[in-house]
């Protein structure tokens, strides 16, 4: 046990879980008092002692279900048993069996169900170099997912009676359903690479990325409501850090008022000197954000991060562009729902002149034209895009004029950096104009950059 | 009494005769807790049964509760001790020409100390259940003082020394989950990650907490909760919610969760008006008008 722990927590570390080493020893103690036979009780006491963030949990199960996933019972089953009763099942009749198993809600009879559809779907072969999602989606294909799920809807429908609100459940149960029938079959095929290639090597292959790390250009449905939901709690996190940052810098001016009220406790005496807290300008920040396409991800966390920490801010102004620039700040003001705020911004606001492409130029054109008052001395400029122009005229010199007014101008890049200047990319034409150039693609590296960009304005006042 | 405790099932039995269900997973995390005397953080969003479950444990070994209430600016002198000023003035005007000696000697005694929750939790002869609640509200440096008792349960006063507790108190302590803790004082706990139910276990505590309730309704209400749950909402229903719905449609002599029902009782669950109308949206629920005019 002992090594298999030091190897689950080296996977762990590995997906960028932190585990320190007393949590390890923690956890080792913790193991005497745990039912090892029981893989739920296993799972709690491994992460009660190793993983402490809420958001780490997917990562963790998916490496605990490789490593202790268990070898499957019925496994066992002679060979040639088998093979006789399954020749005489149809591909059909197995359907059948799988739906009929979910519906009854019969794990274990859904559990070797999913093993004989494995043995014959799969086409696992040892040696093969493929990961377990390619041989689960064949898995998953051959059983017709889909055809499944309507046919649970069907199968459901006949208790219920119709409304709207009982339609829905209908429909999140089927989802459940579904998703339990992926797990097991995704356990199922884990279990025998494991067997195959050993845990830490499937554990590899496996590996979640935490939601920090996610790419922001790529992220899939689900990995975007994830990302939604860790926003708030992590631009709170960030807001305290930047505003104790700024009571606790160094002091202001004297304050002659309280230096001799304190004095009064030593008989007049000015034996110490109060000053008043510092006064440090909070920084305006206006967002120019590209929200064509592929974008418009990551112009969203953006701009949600950027309105979370507002009270940080004195100002926050954004403009939002795709081949014409409008200003979008009325639509997040604070009580309206971020995405509905996004929605009602992408139908209302004009952000097509032409053809609804990238067009950086015209975009900056018009942001000098219509707004260059909004940029001051105090203005951090923070521009979203992937400097993609679709071949069209750069418009450099609008965007020198933006930054010779503001107090920063910043550029982040959610594309690697590798892929800059390559086809319609034009980042390095506009690279000289700006501060900092970055290349952004999670929301690690995001909260890093906000965090830079809030930093506040320390006008120099001190005195004495 | 927790040394009756022989694994899980016991834990889950003791807190089940509380009323608290508990999963197989908190019973485990509980167990290790007693087991390892270590403190739990249980983390998750507000309302499923945090702070319930610590006074559950008090209540299921039959120990007292010391609560510490956190907020922004709680310091040492609210958490932990402090020294009772106004009568140790008294006590230097009662006699004056005493010696110095003598005099500091006794003002900086026990009799002069106003214990906190922490250092009562402590000191106590009996052991008890300390609920820290709320961790997530004091600031990350406050958070430096709660160290010392996680780890080694003492306390360390300048000018009485160290006060080691004499007997292991049970230490909970919430989050809400609104900024995240520092590194130092999740390593020192084991951490309980509650999430809002499945809908078995919210249909078993809408049974125990509700039990008038009919067995299907409480299926349904139990179901669509989950479904609300599902759709983000700013403030999703928590569990504590559900049950408030769940009365609320036993008041109404409700015995059907109807679209109609459903739409007119949403604020119950619901705290904000964009959720109820989001949730109205999503779950394509009759708004009040069409509910006169159909």
């Amino acid at each position: 046990m002992r090594n298999t722990l030091t190897s689950f927590v080296e996977e762990l570390r590995a997906t960028g879980i932190p585990v320190s080493m007393v949590e390890t020893l923690d956890a080792a103690d913790a193991l005497t008092h745990t039912d090892l036979s029981d893989r739920e009780n296993l799972r709690a006491t491994l992460g009660a002692t190793l993983v402490k963030n809420p958001h780490h949990y997917p990562a963790f199960d998916a490496a605990f279900d490789v490593y202790f996933g268990g070898r499957r019972s019925y496994a066992v089953v002679d060979g040639d048993d088998r093979e006789d009763e399954d020749a005489c099942l149809s591909d059909d009749a197995l359907r059948d069996e799988v739906l009929d198993a979910l519906l009854a809600d019969d794990r274990d009879a859904l559990r070797a169900l999913v093993a004989r559809a494995v043995d014959r779907y799969a086409g696992m072969q040892p040696g093969r170099p493929v990961g377990g999602r390619y041989y689960s989606y064949r898995v998953m294909r051959r059983l017709d997912a889909d055809d499944l799920l309507l046919r649970i809807l069907a199968a459901l429908a006949t208790v219920e009676e119709d409304s709207s609100l009982a339609e829905r459940m209908r429909a999140d149960e089927a989802e459940g359903l579904m998703a339990r029938l992926r797990q097991e079959v995704d356990q199922e095929v884990t279990s025998r690479l494991v067997d195959e290639r050993g845990a830490s090597e499937v554990a590899a292959s496996r590996r979640m990325p935490l939601l920090e790390d996610v790419d922001l250009m790529h992220a899939t449905r689900t990995e975007i409501d994830d990302i939604e939901r860790v926003v708030a709690p992590l631009a709170r996190k960030l807001a305290t850090r930047l505003s104790q940052r700024r009571k606790r810098g160094r002091h202001g001016r004297l304050d002659v008022r309280r230096t001799i009220r304190a004095s009064l406790g030593h008989g007049g005496v000015l034996l110490e000197p109060k000053f008043k807290p510092p006064r440090t300008a909070k920084p305006e920040i206006v967002v120019l954000c590209d929200v064509s396409g592929s974008m418009a991800t990551f112009a969203r966390f953006t701009l949600q991060l950027t309105y979370a920490i507002s009270s940080e801010l004195s100002k926050v102004r954004s403009f939002a562009f795709i081949d014409g620039l409008d200003e979008v700040t009325s639509y997040f003001s604070h009580d309206v729902d971020f995405a509905d705020a996004l929605i009602d911004m992408t139908r209302s606001a004009s952000l097509v002149r032409r053809d609804g492409h990238s067009d950086y130029g015209r975009s900056l054109e018009e942001m000098v034209d219509s707004y260059l008052d909004v940029i001051t001395p105090r203005t951090t400029v923070i521009i979203t895009g992937d400097a993609r122009n679709n071949y069209r005229p750069t418009g450099v010199d609008h965007l020198a004029k933006v930054a010779g007014r503001a107090r920063a101008t910043f550029w982040l890049n959610p594309e690697p950096r590798r892929y800059w200047d390559t086809g319609d990319s034009v980042m390095s034409a506009y690279a000289p104009w700006c501060d900092v150039v970055d290349q952004v693609r999670t929301l690690r590296q995001l909260e890093r950059f906000v965090e830079r960009a809030a930093l506040p304005v320390t006008r120099s006042t001190h005195l004495v | 009494m927790q040394a009756d405790w022989h694994s899980p099932d016991d834990v889950r039995a003791a807190l089940g005769g509380t009323g608290y269900l508990a999963d197989a997973r908190i019973a485990q995390v509980v167990y290790l807790a007693a087991r390892l005397d270590k403190p739990i953080l249980a983390e998750g969003p507000a309302g499923v049964g945090k702070t319930a479950l610590a006074l559950a444990l008090a209540e299921a070994t039959g120990r007292r509760l010391v609560r510490l209430q956190c907020y922004e600016g709680l310091d040492e002198a609210k958490a932990l001790y402090e020294w009772d000023y106004h009568k140790q003035l008294l006590r230097l005007q009662s006699d004056e020409g005493a010696q110095w000696d003598d005099l500091e000697g006794d003002i900086f005694s026990e009799s002069f100390l106003l214990t906190r929750p922490l250092l009562e939790a402590i000191r106590s002869p009996e052991p008890v259940v300390l609920l820290v609640d709320e961790v997530d509200r004091v600031e990350l440096e406050t958070e430096a003082l709660l160290l010392e008792i996680l780890d080694s349960f003492q306390v360390t006063i300048p000018e009485l020394g160290t006060i080691t507790a004499t007997t292991k108190p049970l230490v909970v302590l919430t989050s809400n989950n609104t900024r995240e803790l520092s590194e130092a004082l999740k390593r020192r706990c084991l951490y309980l990650h509650v999430p809002y139910p499945t809908i078995e276990r919210e249909r078993a505590i809408l049974r125990a907490r509700v039990p008038d309730l009919p067995e299907d309704m409480g299926e349904r209400i139990a179901r669509t909760v989950a479904s609300i749950r599902g759709i983000g909402a700013r403030k999703p229903p928590s569990v504590s919610e559900s049950i408030d719905w769940a009365r609320t449609l036993l008041a109404l002599g409700i015995a059907e969760l109807t679209d109609e029902a459903t739409s007119s009782t949403l604020n119950v669950l619901l705290k904000y008006q964009t959720d109820i109308d989001k949730v109205m949206k999503e779950l394509s629920l009759p708004t009040p008008d069409e509910i006169q005019s159909g």
